[in-house]
């Protein structure tokens, strides 16, 4: 699903990780977590071609995204949902428009029904029509997390996705990534929360990647 | 809402470029439309002035006025035996005053001045041997001399066909500068937008479909102000005065009967030549944005 070979990256001010190797499996689910600024963001970033890495190659769904052409890629990002730190959104159009964006661009409709449903499981069933800028932190999290998985997507990726969330709504958006794992999605999410970690190795076989030093490694079973 | 109104949607409507669009495609049709115009005036000119000069001529006869009458009869005696010579006729006092009208005009004292008697010919459609016509006059009757036209028609025929190639150079530069402007505008809409752009590659939208989404506004905006560009033209048009008095010299002027159907393709040239321009700026501006 996600293959790094000996992956380094550097945005101009030395090495931010070094010879990172690692090999995520469809169906599998991981936490990516770290000090502030050790790369986590910089990891997914990675998984989906935002950034290209310093050295070594990056495989997802089974394509090197650094030679892919930016139609393929496009096509390779049409199968992965990004829950983004920043959240962005398109301003002028509303939330279930934004939700609806990943159908959109290649020509699918949804059902009124379904986005309804998924937009009242985020929370979000009462500003369907409101517009982003007025939604809170908390908000523009669960409309970016149901814009990643309106599509069904093969890998899902979230960068401190409960970020601006009480503990309560972080739970049901976990269960909500849980479920989709359970159908057979690939999750990575970067989070600081502990607790998100320990609450979900309850429900789902979670495995936890961690930055020591330049260095990414699995963590032990403290986690 | 369908996913493609709302793919229509994914570009903000308001930008200045999008109103720089409008208003350029609009002087654009506007001036087009009076390009077009002297297009087919030149043309219709070239035709006019060609239809009524062709195949006539006319002798002139400058004489003592006592020896205008046996002159005339002479010439038209030479003019009767020449093959080539459908028919010649004296022209009228009424006739000469009306076409000295336009230059002096009307009401004109034409017994104070000394003009020659004309003789109008139509000729067959292989015409009169001119070389032996003009020796065979020179020598019957010295004081006339025959004008098949030629000097007229060959400078008015250059000057409408130099007319229209200056109204359809006219015509591409206008295109040339519409498409450059769009060009320019396409890529400051897209520079602007590059929160929307970077939002549509993340939820993996292809070059394709964020093209398009802006060529669509783009090529809206253009027709738009293509076709209002094109009515504001057409009635500026509607206004010139009418040429009944002068319709001799000037009759084609304008656009006339179906001629006023021309105007209508200035839009639809403008919205495709908006498509083709918006649509390699498009591309071109995001191969650079990853």
């Amino acid at each position: 699903m996600i293959a790094f070979e000996d992956v380094s990256h550097d945005y101009g001010g030395g090495p931010l990780f070094r010879d990172v190797s690692l090999r995520l499996e469809q169906g599998s689910f991981h936490f990516l977590t770290g000090p502030s600024g050790a790369g986590k963001s910089t990891i997914l970033k990675l998984c989906y071609g935002e950034l290209q890495p310093s050295s070594g190659t990056v495989s997802v769904l089974g394509h090197d995204l650094g030679k892919m052409a930016r139609d393929q890629l496009a096509e390779t990002r049409q199968r992965i949902g990004v829950v983004h730190q920043d959240c962005q959104f398109l301003d002028h159009l509303s939330v279930a428009q934004n939700v609806g964006l990943p159908l959109t661009t290649t020509g699918r409709e949804l059902a009124e029904s379904d986005l309804t449903d998924l937009l009242g499981w985020v929370g979000l069933g009462d500003h369907a029509s409101a517009l982003p800028p007025t939604l809170s932190g908390g908000e523009r999290q669960r409309a970016s997390l149901a814009r990643a998985v309106i599509a069904g997507p093969r890998l899902l990726l979230a960068d401190e996705p409960t970020g601006n969330l009480d503990w309560d709504m972080s739970q049901r958006l976990l269960m909500l990534m849980v479920e989709l794992n359970r159908m057979g999605t690939a999750v990575l999410i970067a989070t600081h929360d502990l607790n998100l970690i320990r609450f979900a190795k309850a429900h789902v076989n979670a495995r936890v990647l961690r930055f020591a030093g330049r260095k990414l490694q699995i963590a032990g079973a403290e986690l | 809402m369908s996913a493609r109104a709302i793919s229509d949607l994914v570009v903000p409507r308001s930008g200045q470029s999008i109103w720089l669009i409008t208003l350029s495609a609009a002087a654009m049709g506007f001036l087009a439309v009076f390009a077009l115009a002297l297009s087919v005036t030149s043309a219709n000119l070239a035709r006019g002035w060609s239809a009524s000069l062709a195949q006539t001529a006319t002798v002139r006869i400058s004489a003592a006025a006592a020896e205008l009458d046996a002159q005339t009869a002479i010439v038209l005696d030479v003019l009767r035996t020449t093959p080539g010579i459908a028919e010649a006729r004296v022209m009228v006092v009424e006739e000469q005053a009306a076409l000295l009208e336009a230059w002096l005009g009307p009401d004109l004292p034409l017994d104070a001045l000394p003009l020659p008697r004309l003789i109008e010919l139509r000729e067959t459609e292989e015409g009169p041997d001119r070389q032996g016509l003009r020796l065979r006059l020179s020598a019957e009757a010295p004081g006339a001399v025959y004008d098949d036209h030629t000097r007229w028609r060959r400078p008015l025929a250059q000057a409408a066909a130099r007319m229209r190639t200056f109204a359809v150079f006219s015509l591409v530069l206008i295109g040339a500068v519409m498409t450059a402007i769009i060009a320019l505008a396409a890529s400051a809409s897209l520079a602007s937008n590059g929160q929307v752009i970077k939002v549509l590659r993340l939820v993996g939208a292809k070059d394709r479909f964020i093209a398009r989404a802006f060529v669509r506004r783009i090529s809206r905006r253009a027709l738009l102000g293509a076709s209002a560009g094109t009515a504001a033209a057409c009635a500026a048009l509607l206004t010139m005065p009418e040429l009944d008095g002068t319709a001799h010299v000037l009759a084609g002027i304008g656009l006339q009967g179906m001629g006023w159907a021309l105007p209508l393709v200035i839009p639809v040239l403008a919205m495709a030549l908006a498509w083709i321009a918006s649509m390699a700026t498009a591309f071109y501006v995001l191969k650079g944005v990853t």
